[in-house]
């Protein structure tokens, strides 16, 4: 990686008000190809604001965003998808009453040709290719017809991100992948991502689990009340800075504190 | 979500080896056929469903009906609802009918334009059936209003439209070329090829895909890229088109357009949807189902007139199995969680 490698995504100032609430304020990032970051911090610190932002789902109030050196302003999450930013979000975004294939192709589907609204859907060819980015996640989905309401947490949540590595992309966000999962399934999420790093896909991951975080990630970007309060590197701190960021108290963390 | 996805997990394990739900439908259509069979033998003394007169009627009775419960299906399926079905239909009868009119009539709606091929009532009455599915789709993706309450506005307005548009007179006289299109077989034909249609166009194309995704989880859709506003108004002009060609189809059948024509015909066809599985929480639901729950309906009402049974109790019959049929459905839903 080193230093050299480019700057694939950056963001000056960026500002989120909602009415009078400031949920983001002036937040200043960069993440170089290649690299993965994690985003941490307090329930209501911005972390998912952050990331709504970037994603398109929500416009910014004040702020520039760039995106593979060129300066991006996303209206949708579409439009941040096209540009090659796939996005695993906490609710998951996945349809219980389609299958597999048809989530993970869920706005992009393979048709035979264009028909507008009425084309006709490949359907072998979308089967084809979600088998194909299941294997590369190493999960095991037995009838990938079955409708994905009928699956456990896990492969819900492997179908969600295989949805994004199934399309080569530039980046991903993760956005607490692992917060509704068991011990067994989220060592599966947490290899995946591992392979990714092996890849070299760019990664953010938005976790609240610290001793996840520094077990995957080259950098932890600290959120606290709206604003970026700290950008460390994984290797040269240690829990006890970053929980004293995340709280704003400097003293009297317990080592052993629950959430280290 | 843990304790949920469990129970999903688990749901699925039982799932599979369950019949799939348009058999279980079908089952109790052949059941309740089966039952006045026997209650025909034994009280009237004769077949109930070995009568070829009987039959037509029933099966032409169910395509008017089918035709708007098609239209309704797929409005369900994305988690909405029309109500409008029958007044718009009323409506489309009486535009088709007014333009349907053959020279000699005693009293011509408009007497300058009398003898028109075929296709422009055709043509009018579907197109009226779209403008109004399409305010439904608009007013409802746009505003945001529970579609409850468009297509509830749609309902008695169409049906009042229809009374003034004719100031309360039947018309008459169509042209021979009009009224055989509800002659026959062809209503039966008409309904069969939309729901064949429609089946094709819900399993297999971007329309049905997208029908189901935003049914099934809107934010998700949204998510996903798909454009929410412009889709639904889609399918509720669609609806609409198909409630204006039910229109067309009824007032050829009954050789005349009258605006108390269809009355209530949206709540059957919503029933319809209902019992043949369409879940009124959207996501889930299929035109073989609908198919059938019309057919459940034409047995039911013709099976209680072959047993001579006050047209009373056969709506008290009709609306107790529709609350059966959501609450099995609510029952479901909650089996499988995650809502």
């Amino acid at each position: 990686m080193g230093d050299e490698a480019k700057v694939i995504l950056r963001t000056e100032g960026l500002t989120k008000h909602y009415g009078g609430v400031q949920a983001l304020e002036d937040a200043d990032f960069a993440l170089k190809d290649g690299e993965h970051a994690a985003i941490v911090g307090d329930n209501g610190a911005g972390k998912s604001t952050f990331v709504r932002q970037i994603t398109g789902v929500e416009q910014p109030t004040a702020g520039r965003i760039f995106f593979d050196g060129e300066e991006v302003s996303f209206k949708n999450p579409l439009e941040a998808r096209e540009a090659g930013i796939e996005t695993v979000f906490q609710n998951l975004a996945l349809a219980n009453d389609l299958d597999v294939p048809a989530n993970i192709f869920l706005g992009r589907e393979e048709v035979y040709f264009n028909l507008g609204p009425f084309s006709f859907l490949n359907e072998k060819k979308m089967l084809q290719m979600s088998e194909e980015g299941l294997q590369r996640t190493a999960v095991k989905i037995p009838n990938l017809r079955n409708t994905i309401g009928k699956m456990s947490g896990g492969q819900r949540q492997c179908v969600a991100i295989s949805r994004s590595a199934t399309f080569a992309s530039k980046m991903i966000i993760m956005d607490e992948p692992t917060a509704a999962l068991g011990v067994q399934e989220t060592t599966q999420v947490e290899n995946i991502i591992r392979n990714l790093k092996e890849q070299g896909v760019p990664l953010i991951l938005v976790s609240h689990n610290l001793r996840q975080v520094f077990n995957l990630v080259d950098k932890i970007a600290v959120f606290r009340r709206g604003r970026i309060v700290g950008i460390l590197n994984a290797k040269e701190t240690d829990g006890n800075e970053i929980v004293s960021l995340i709280t704003g108290v400097q003293t009297g963390v317990h080592e052993n504190a629950s959430y280290i | 979500m843990q304790a949920t996805s469990d129970a999903a997990a688990a749901v699925a394990a039982r799932g599979a080896r369950r019949l799939p739900a348009d058999a279980s439908i079908l089952v109790i259509l052949i059941a309740i056929a089966a039952l006045f069979e026997i209650i025909g033998w034994l009280i009237v003394g004769q077949s109930f469903l070995f009568n070829s007169k009987r039959l037509v009627i029933m099966v032409l009775q169910v395509s008017i009906i089918g035709i708007i419960a098609i239209g309704v299906t797929q409005v369900i399926i994305t988690a909405g609802i029309d109500l409008s079905g029958g007044a718009v239909a009323a409506l489309a009868a009486m535009v088709a009918a007014s333009l349907a009119q053959a020279s000699g009539t005693f009293s011509p709606f408009f007497p300058g334009i009398l003898d028109l091929p075929v296709i422009v009532p055709v043509v009018a009455g579907i197109g009226i059936g779209l403008a109004a599915g399409w305010l439904n789709g608009t007013i409802t993706a746009l505003t945001g209003v529970p579609p409850f309450i468009p297509t509830l506005g749609m309902l008695v307005a169409a049906r009042g439209l229809a009374v003034l548009y004719s100031e309360g007179q039947p018309i008459f006289g169509l042209t021979p070329g009009f009224t055989a299109i509800g002659q026959g077989a062809w209503p039966v034909v008409i309904f069969l090829g939309v729901a064949l249609l429609f089946h094709i166009l819900l399993k297999h194309t971007l329309y049905g895909r997208r029908t189901y995704a935003i049914g099934s989880n809107e934010e998700a859709a949204r998510i996903a890229g798909i454009n929410i506003p412009r889709h639904k108004m889609l399918v509720y002009t669609i609806a609409g088109g198909l409630s204006g060609l039910a229109g067309v189809v009824m007032c050829a059948r009954a050789t005349m357009g009258q605006p108390g024509m269809g009355l209530m015909y949206e709540l059957d066809a919503i029933s319809a949807a209902v019992i043949g599985g369409t879940s009124l929480f959207g996501g889930k639901g299929r035109i073989s189902g609908t198919v059938i729950g019309v057919c459940i309906l034409g047995v039911i009402t013709s099976g209680f007139t072959f047993l001579r049974i006050d047209f009373y109790y056969q709506e008290i019959a009709k609306g107790m199995i529709i609350v059966a049929a959501v609450i099995s459905d609510q029952y479901r839903q909650k089996r499988q969680g995650g809502r």
